[in-house]
């Protein structure tokens, strides 16, 4: 398991651009829900007053 | 293809289809992942640092992908002014831009240990930058223009001129002396990379395919609401003066 995660001596590197993608593509994943769900609301709201 | 220009239809395609795109991503992510760092072997050259490539190149080919589908939905929107493939260009670009700094992140990573430095002018990186700061400056003009058919035909004519670089970026490798590597996957004559990397490296892409075509769809669907609720706003708005 240890020689497993030092990855030959490249630990860092290798780690570092895993990490970097899952930050990136699960950051646009949040945001984007975020987004879709707040113009739910909003367009929920609109069909409330109307 | 036109049977996809009415937003309704689109509605009830995108949510039948949304949740089959995001199970088919987080499986092949799954499958991808544990492939790339324990199914596949270390390099007989780059040691266990070859596990880079696995999130390294697909990135890199999804930042190109985008871009051609961001430019081929930007024609169809300019030529037929075909609402849903300007959603689709707006909706692309913030994924494909994210996908092109991870190709640029990922490969400084990459850099550093096996060509010794963090970045290099090089053809290759420099076209790929400029490819980051189309997709920046695409995102730029749909938010300065405030008019949405106006802000739609400048972008896709940015779009449709930034194109000239997918060129550049592709051949860059054979038609300059870069530090970057050459294509061992996408040439001519096939892959020249042993099937012990290529299988978990095709997976890899296949899985961030779906991943865009899954935010895509979610993308999609939340540009369409905007656009409904913006249009209802302004009815509501120019009602109420009218009754005043």
């Amino acid at each position: 398991m240890a020689e497993w995660l030092a990855m030959g001596g490249y630990a860092s590197f290798v780690w570092a651009t895993y990490g970097v993608t899952a930050l990136a593509l699960g950051g646009i994943t949040i945001w984007s829900v975020v987004e879709y769900k707040k113009l739910q609301r909003l367009s929920n709201n609109q069909d409330d007053r109307s | 293809m036109f049977g996809f220009a009415n937003p309704q239809r689109f509605g009830k395609l995108s949510s039948t289809l949304m949740p089959w795109a995001w199970g088919l991503c987080v499986v092949l992510m799954a499958a991808g992942i544990c492939l790339a760092l324990f199914g596949s072997p270390a390099d007989y050259q780059q040691g266990e640092s070859v596990r880079m490539m696995y999130v390294h190149v697909p990135a890199a080919w999804m930042a190109m992908a985008c871009y051609a589908a961001m430019a081929v939905a930007s024609f169809i929107s300019l030529i037929w002014g075909h609402v849903i493939a300007d959603v689709a260009a707006k909706a692309t670009a913030p994924i494909g831009a994210t996908f092109t700094a991870l190709a640029l992140f990922t490969g400084s990573l990459w850099g550093k240990p096996m060509w010794g430095t963090w970045w290099a002018w090089d053809a290759r990186l420099t076209s790929v930058l400029i490819l980051f700061f189309l997709y920046l400056g695409y995102m730029g003009l749909w938010s300065a223009i405030e008019d949405r058919t106006k802000a739609a035909r400048a972008a896709a004519i940015l779009a449709l001129v930034g194109a000239v670089n997918l060129p550049i970026i592709k051949f860059s490798v054979e038609w300059w002396n870069t530090l970057h590597q050459g294509s061992s996957v996408l040439r001519a004559d096939g892959p020249t990379l042993h099937t012990d990397f290529l299988v978990p490296l095709l997976v890899m892409g296949a899985a961030y395919m779906s991943f865009y075509a899954a935010l895509l769809l979610l993308r999609m669907r939340t540009e369409i609401m905007r656009q409904q609720v913006n249009a209802k706003q302004r009815r509501i708005a120019a009602g109420e003066e009218g009754a005043a």
